[in-house]
């Protein structure tokens, strides 16, 4: 018998409504965290690997480093057994539609990581031939900086992705964050415009070198322009 | 006293990394075509060990075939574009013309080596194709249409070869820019909603 700590000086025993009470040892929760909690901790990494990125990734799960740590071990390279896609390296205008497909083949949930700066930005491959960022044609969960990443800094995102998983994963999908949300409506919204529909010059005439680029500035697209 | 004499002390040999000269394996090659095909087919450009060969398009099949049966280069080491658009080197000797595809043939026997040089010019640049000489010329001229758009009749497969099969521009040329015209973008998005 428990007395009731809010109520001292009263020998009435009261039980608040909010705070049922329980066996030892037993708790109560919703369904989807416990889905999310089994789901965090056996996380299947698809790796995308198309540059050096792939070789901090490969650091990562040997022994050093070992991700198995963080019951992320099992790389898989097959797209439907896998939950956590990992874009490491740059991706090539022609990669681009096979790195979708690959997305699309993988079951939900799924969450994706964008390992390096080639991967988040296009890094120093500002080129016709080089994606400037995943994040423009795939959503992207978490971004990791460097070039390449620190092995550490890959186990940080995976720790990232895991409290992701518990705040926003459900049984059956993965809703994504709210701010993610308003970024799709935006990419929907001008999914149609063509390319080079761009209004804003991004960096002027002149690079960021400061010489001229040479055949002039480019025509880019609206979501350079962001 | 010319600019690379300066730097070397009086008496010392010169630079042993750079040949000043072709070596008398290309002058033989050299011999053979001209006995083959006569002077009038091409001019001769020397610069440091290497012997350049500029030939006019409606000649370059000819001088090739030459090359390769009266003059035993038998294998075609390279095959590349250039785009001359804007280069600012006036001194430069070279074929005049905007494009240039360079054939670089070598003697396997003798060590020899020439460079074939052949310019096109804009618009429509047309060469006639090394393919049925040396078969390896197959994916060589397809990479130089697919940077430059330089079409080479009688190939037998003229596809893009690197860049995807809808792009639509020619990026290693001068005039394109270095971030593209927009292709980068083109792509389908795909939202979480519909993943």
């Amino acid at each position: 018998m428990a007395v009731n700590p809010r109520k001292a000086g009263s020998e009435l025993i009261v039980t608040p409504g909010d705070e049922p009470e329980m066996p030892e040892g037993v708790f109560v929760s919703t369904m989807d965290s416990v889905f999310s909690w089994c789901r965090k901790h056996s996380l299947w990494p698809m790796p995308f690997a198309t540059a050096c990125c792939g070789i901090e990734l490969m650091a990562v799960g040997a022994s050093r480093f070992d991700i198995a740590r963080f019951g992320a071990e099992v790389m898989r390279f097959s797209p439907r057994q896998c939950d956590l896609m990992i874009v490491a390296g740059r991706v090539a205008m022609k990669m681009m539609p096979v790195l979708q497909r690959i997305w699309l083949q993988m079951p939900e949930p799924k969450w994706c990581i964008s390992m390096g700066a080639c991967a988040s930005t296009g890094g120093i491959f500002d080129t016709y031939a080089v994606v400037q960022g995943v994040d423009r044609f795939i959503p992207v969960d978490a971004y990791i900086p460097g070039c390449p990443p620190r092995p550490e800094q890959i186990l940080r995102s995976l720790m990232d992705i895991q409290t992701k998983v518990q705040r926003r994963g459900t049984t059956f999908g993965n809703e994504g964050l709210p701010e993610l949300r308003a970024r799709e409506r935006y990419v929907l919204a001008r999914r149609d415009a063509p390319a080079g529909a761009g209004v804003a010059d991004e960096r002027g005439s002149e690079d960021r070198f400061g010489y001229r680029l040479p055949g002039g500035p480019a025509r880019l697209g609206l979501e350079e322009t962001r | 006293m010319s600019q690379a004499a300066v730097n070397v002390p009086s008496g010392a040999p010169a630079d042993p990394r750079i040949d000043p000269a072709p070596g008398a394996a290309d002058e033989a090659i050299l011999a053979k075509l001209a006995a083959a095909v006569g002077e009038d087919a091409h001019r001769v450009v020397r610069f440091r060990d290497n012997l350049r060969i500029l030939v006019a398009p409606g000649r370059l099949i000819e001088v090739l075939t030459a090359l390769k049966e009266k003059a035993g280069c038998a294998f075609l080491a390279e095959l590349g574009g250039t785009d001359y658009l804007q280069y600012p080197d006036p001194d430069r000797q070279g074929t005049g013309a905007r494009f240039e595809v360079h054939y670089v043939l070598r003697d396997l026997e003798t060590a020899g080596m020439v460079v074939v040089k052949a310019g096109v010019d804009d618009p429509d640049p047309v060469l006639p194709s090394a393919y049925s000489l040396w078969p390896g010329a197959d994916w060589m001229e397809r990479e130089v249409y697919d940077m430059f758009g330089i079409r080479f009749e009688g190939h037998p497969d003229l596809r893009r070869i690197l860049m995807p099969e809808e792009f639509a521009s020619f990026p290693l040329r001068k005039d394109y820019p270095l971030r593209g015209r927009g292709e980068r973008h083109n792509f389908t998005k795909l939202t979480r909603e519909e993943s």
